[in-house]
């Protein structure tokens, strides 16, 4: 039986395809939301270290399962491995409903006024797609502050003379400041630094019906116990199925998007958890898998029109995939710095974000989410035997005296960082999987490696006795944060989409995630993602209006 | 043969007496008492992987590995998600116990502390990949959540000072579905 024709179908509800779904039925379109994932809630936070989002040692805690999704890597060499979804290089996010939102740490950074404008502010950077973005930070500044205040968004930004012009201050108060706060604070200042509270989708006051953070350590990579943290999940996703124009449907995994004779999309066609195979036919498709899946989405979808993948006419769909290179300091004190308060990062600074001389640009950097025994293993430092007495030793030593100071340096674009749709390997419901091949560009690496340098001499600065550097990563980068594979420009030729989210060749389909994003910021995205999401959706619902009212 | 660092130490953990006689079968000696079954491993298998823990993370002031119940942590999940690292345990305990053959013509187990630390540093160096996995491992067994049946008694936690879990903001009969 044929599933009855909507307005819209959107694939993915993370933080993009929820904002979307809730913008449009709040419009009066009629909306079906598509989630390979499973609905969570408060209630299922388990508190396992093993099994969750960050830590994934046992599997991932929200998705997706390592039986049915595997990935192909590429390394750096040519060789190729299949990796399973729990497994170090899948640059898995999540597959829940609120996709990466329901389990995130929740900073919400706007991004600079010169994150938009990359390539006028560098110039070419040799071997990287460094460009500026088609909007402006002015564009979306209306959004963010739709989102800040639609979701709730709690710190205190005020003391941040880097930050660009906004309308108002954020809805909600910071918590109180936790010990590391106090030791970093004093610090940043005596060094001439800026130090703030960080911004968060998380309720510190009640808010939007529900309650403020008890401040457990049980944060990132776990569902929120007390629903404090604020995803699509329990926001706009809920407001959208108030509506009663909104249909979420979970457990459906995309297969293609089927074109009609004229070159507009018709609609999805998807296994629904029953792994029947169905069609949603819809006037409007969005695309919201995630930088890694959207673009499989539509490299998936070939036609004779687009033999090659749905917009991949100029071979940039999958391309350009990144997300950040963290790195940092960790210190050792002489006191306990450990006060067991959650979420733990509290404080930033966002002085090296820009204008660091010699390099194209830099980082925020804040000091580390509250750490579990378990990861605290990873910040033994090289210097302390990897296992024996002493190890055991430095773990009980340090594991209540360290603090870690952290930064995600913004990303050179790499053309040939990318997704491809694998010739051989399929899923479990025969679709061909993603294929993750090549690097992340040197200079990337050398603004990291500065970042660590500021990020020791801060810690250092706080009274650390001894420091040891947190190294950036190397390899393929996209993780959490990715981003980039669906870039928004003017120019056919060189993005996939328009400013409006709008695929250039085909104009009834939208990408609208991360992977619209030219560049990702020296910040964590997600409240960029929101942002776009909401421009995006009001401009869709204009110009939908638009073509009713001439109907 | 009954008197090796093992037995001593777990007979002072479960009380004198418990055990006595019970040398096969003194590292499955679980709290839940019950006798000598485990998933994967042959008897003589956990004896040596709860040495070579136990090398990893020693007892000192706290418990070691071993007390923890580490090999039980690896034990269960290679039925689990370490199925994948069956073979790659097969393979790496039968090293070691030939590594330790070859030096002194003793078990792994048997051998005296200094003298296992000696063979784990060969290993280290031989099948670098096997010993970075019974390390990581042996971390996630001690460090982990008791759920996954190793930090047995919240060893690992208590070593670092930390309270238990605090189960907050649900009904009482939801505490025990953990």
């Amino acid at each position: 039986m044929a599933l009855k024709h909507v307005n819209a179908v959107i694939v993915g509800s993370g933080a993009g395809g929820g904002v979307v779904a809730k913008e449009l039925a709040a419009a009066g379109l009629s909306v079906v939301l598509l989630e390979r994932g499973r609905f969570q809630s408060a209630a299922d936070c388990r508190k396992d270290d093993l099994r969750n989002q960050r830590t994934t040692v046992l599997g991932n805690g929200f998705g997706p399962d390592d039986s049915r999704n595997p990935r192909v890597l590429v390394g750096e060499d040519g060789s190729e491995r299949v990796v399973a979804a729990s497994e170090s290089g899948y640059s898995n996010n999540a597959a829940c409903v609120g996709g990466g939102t329901f389990s995130y740490g929740a900073m919400a950074w706007r991004f600079m006024e010169q994150d938009f404008r990359m390539r006028s502010i560098y110039g070419a950077v040799e071997g990287s797609t460094l460009e500026d973005w088609p909007v402006g930070y002015g564009d979306l500044e209306p959004y963010y502050d739709k989102a800040e205040w639609e979701m709730g968004v709690s710190g205190d930004v005020s003391a941040d003379p880097f930050k660009a012009p906004r309308r108002r201050p954020l809805p909600m108060p910071p918590l109180p400041p936790n010990r590391e706060y106090e030791l970093l604070h004093p610090a940043a200042r005596r060094l001439g630094l800026h130090p703030f509270d960080i911004p968060m989708l998380r309720n510190t006051v009640p808010y939007n019906g529900r309650g403020p953070c008890m401040r457990c350590r049980w944060c990132v990579g776990f569902a929120c116990e007390v629903d404090a943290r604020t995803g699509t999940h329990n926001t706009v996703i809920p407001q959208a199925l108030a509506t009663g124009n909104c249909e979420l449907r979970t457990g459906c995994m995309a297969r293609e998007i089927v074109l009609d004779g004229s070159g507009r999309a018709r609609g999805v066609v998807y296994f629904d958890a029953d792994d029947r195979r169905q069609q949603q036919t819809a006037d409007l498709i969005i695309v919201a898998g995630g930088a890694v899946e959207s673009a499989r989405l539509l490299l998936n979808s070939t036609s004779r029109l687009f033999p090659t993948g749905l917009g991949n006419r100029h071979d940039w769909v999958g391309r350009n995939l990144q997300g950040h290179t963290y790195s940092g300091a960790a210190g050792l004190f002489d006191f306990d710095t450990y006060d067991d308060l959650g979420p733990g990062a509290q404080i930033a600074v966002c002085d090296y974000v820009h204008g660091n001389p010699g390099l194209a640009g830099g980082a925020m950097l804040a000091n580390e989410f509250i750490r579990l025994p378990y990861q605290f293993v990873g910040y033994v430092p090289a210097y302390v035997p990897p296992w024996g007495a002493a190890h055991k030793e430095f773990m009980r030593r340090a594991f209540k005296r360290t603090v870690v100071v952290m930064g995600p340096t913004q990303e050179m674009p790499v053309f040939d960082a990318r997704v491809q749709a694998d010739p051989k390997v399929t899923d479990y419901w025969g679709i061909p999987v993603a294929r993750l091949s090549g690097g992340r560009h040197p200079h990337s690496i050398e603004i990291a490696r500065f970042m660590a340098e500021k990020a020791d001499a801060w810690v250092k600065e706080a009274g650390a006795r001894r420091t040891w550097r947190r190294p950036p990563g190397r390899g393929l980068s996209a993780g959490q944060h990715q981003a980039g594979t669906c870039r928004m420009g003017d120019d056919p030729k060189t993005s996939v989409v328009d400013k409006y989210c709008r695929l250039h060749d085909v104009d009834n389909v939208y990408v609208i995630d991360a992977s619209v994003h030219v560049t990702n910021g020296g910040f964590n995205p997600v409240l960029t993602i929101l942002a776009i999401a909401y421009y995006a959706s009001d401009n869709l619902v204009k110009a939908w209006k638009g073509i009713r009212g001439r109907a | 043969m009954a008197m090796k660092r093992t037995s001593i130490k777990r007979r002072r953990f479960l009380g004198m007496g418990l055990t006595a006689g019970a040398a096969g079968s003194l590292v499955s000696c679980g709290r839940t008492g019950g006798g000598a079954y485990w998933r994967f491993f042959t008897a003589a298998e956990a004896r040596t992987v709860d040495a070579i823990c136990e090398q990893i993370i020693p007892q000192d002031d706290s418990p070691g590995a071993s007390e923890a119940g580490v090999v039980r942590f690896i034990d269960l999940q290679l039925t689990r998600h370490f199925r994948k690292h069956r073979e790659a345990y097969r393979r790496g305990v039968a090293g070691v116990e030939a590594a330790a053959r070859e030096r002194s013509h003793k078990s792994f187990a048997d051998l005296p502390p200094d003298q296992q630390e000696e063979v784990l540093r060969q290993v280290q160096e031989k099948d670098s990949e096997f010993f970075a996995l019974v390390r990581v491992h042996t971390m996630q067994g001690y460090y982990g959540d008791p759920r996954h049946g190793g930090n047995r008694d919240e060893a690992g936690w208590r070593m670092l000072g930390l309270p238990s879990p605090p189960v907050r903001g649900r009904l009482p009969y939801e505490k025990k579905a953990g």
